[in-house]
């Protein structure tokens, strides 16, 4: 019996999740990992308060960057080639394994991104600007493109002995529109200016990297098994 | 090596598997060289052999995980190396050296899982583990069970749906003899309606005691 898509992808996710809620990696060691990170940064530099105000933003993105791809490529650890071979033989869709695992890195590494803010406003004395509420969504997006295109580096780099290092140097240039995006949204807000056109780059850069995770699933899975 | 095909029915349209002259190389070593093999429906065959000799490649090549070099195979009536494979492999039950249980979930967890992938009710998932008598066990996180337990609950796996086709890889490995009784139950069970197993193991007498017949691979080639 063949199951839907939706349905598919659902159950991925719950996998993902639940194996994350038993491990809890992502709360209990790769966030106080990145705020000891965020921590470190100031104690680089002369540590004037108007110099950390102004590193804050970019340090954020940065560590967002860095340890959501930690965060991510822990979940595309959990499956080995057995486990792939396996779900294959269900019948499984591979774009629908794409989706459910990049929904379910992108529910875990949002918080995780809200959550990173609080210890660049308090280590930064970071002021932010008004309505930063809007920044909420574009957090959200920034880290749903990071969870799928983690999604995908993991997929393409399935089975590659040099995977750990060349599933990052794969990531992080493609993260480019997504850091800017969502740095130009910050920027876009501090000056009073509207930040819908980032937002767009951000829904664009989304649209995009789940359109090459679906349409590449299949030839990805082939190679891996 | 080889015994009589008692439960072989003697008129069957197509083979299950059929293999001609088909060779697979990894990373350009020719693993299997030339090999000719033939499944039919009802029928349990064994291959056996020493370590490296390329049943696990046979395996992997059967189950269309890795396309044929030269030569050419059939398996479900899908044609090795093509796109046909795609439709038939729901219909393959396989179990590899590595259970394939996810540690941080429960045993139940993980066979509910593989039920709900192949569109059958969760509680088929916990019913095969029953089967394998690990009922009372589906609580308990795949990584705090022993290795024994996780082989009888990947083989539990194979009980969900119905395959037509079981390739099993070194099915024993870890099981004591109670357990592995689960394996000849596994093998009964699908060729009394029709389908067919393959097991591969380098253990040729353990093999005789599941299957119909046994044949030898060495260094890439069949006996």
């Amino acid at each position: 019996m063949k199951v839907g898509f939706w349905r598919s992808a659902v159950i991925i996710a719950r996998r993902d999740l639940r194996v994350e809620m038993r491990s809890g990696e992502a709360v209990s060691v790769v966030f106080p990992f990145a705020v000891v990170a965020t921590w470190a940064a100031p104690l680089a530099t002369d540590a004037s308060p108007a110099l950390l105000r102004d590193l804050a933003a970019p340090v954020y993105w940065l560590i967002l960057l860095l340890f959501g791809m930690m965060i991510v490529f822990r979940q595309t650890a959990l499956e080995t080639s057995t486990h792939r071979r396996v779900l294959a033989l269900t019948g499984l869709d591979p774009a629908a394994r794409f989706a459910g695992r990049a929904a379910a890195s992108a529910l875990i590494l949002t918080p995780v991104a809200g959550a990173l803010v609080v210890p660049v406003i308090v280590l930064y004395d970071y002021r932010p600007p008004s309505g930063s509420w809007l920044m909420a969504p574009v957090i959200a997006l920034a880290a749903t493109g990071l969870a799928m295109l983690g999604a995908l580096a993991g997929d393409a780099t399935s089975g590659m002995r040099a995977r750990t290092a060349l599933a990052p140097l794969l990531m992080a240039p493609l993260a480019t529109p997504l850091l800017m995006g969502a740095s130009q949204a910050l920027e876009s807000l501090i000056s009073e200016r509207s930040i819908i056109s980032w937002v767009l780059v951000l829904v664009i850069a989304n649209l995009g990297l789940a359109a090459a995770g679906v349409i590449s699933a299949r030839a990805l899975e082939e190679i891996a098994l | 090596m080889t015994r009589p095909q008692a439960a072989r029915p003697s008129s069957t349209p197509a083979p299950l598997v059929e293999l001609v002259d088909l060779s697979v190389s990894l990373s350009g070593v020719p693993v299997l060289k030339g090999c000719h093999l033939t499944l039919h429906r009802g029928e349990s065959l064994g291959v056996a052999g020493p370590n490296g000799a390329g049943k696990s490649t046979l395996l992997a090549t059967v189950a269309a995980f890795i396309p044929p070099g030269e030569g050419s195979g059939e398996v479900l009536g899908a044609r090795l190396g093509t796109n046909q494979t795609l439709a038939i492999r729901s219909r393959i039950g396989w179990s590899g050296h590595i259970p394939a249980l996810y540690p941080d979930l429960t045993l139940g967890e993980n066979l509910a899982m593989t039920a709900q992938l192949t569109g059958h009710p969760a509680a088929e998932g916990l019913s095969a583990l029953d089967k394998v008598g690990l009922g009372a066990a589906k609580n308990i996180r795949a990584e705090r069970c022993s290795n024994g337990m996780r082989r009888r609950a990947d083989l539990a796996r194979l009980l969900i749906g119905r395959p037509h086709l079981v390739l099993l890889d070194e099915p024993d490995a870890g099981l004591d003899r109670d357990a592995a009784l689960i394996i000849g139950h596994l093998i009964r069970r699908t060729t009394s309606r029709g389908g067919g197993v393959l097991c591969v193991s380098h253990d040729a007498d353990r093999l005789g005691a599941w299957v119909d017949r046994v044949v030898e691979i060495r260094e890439g080639r069949m006996a």
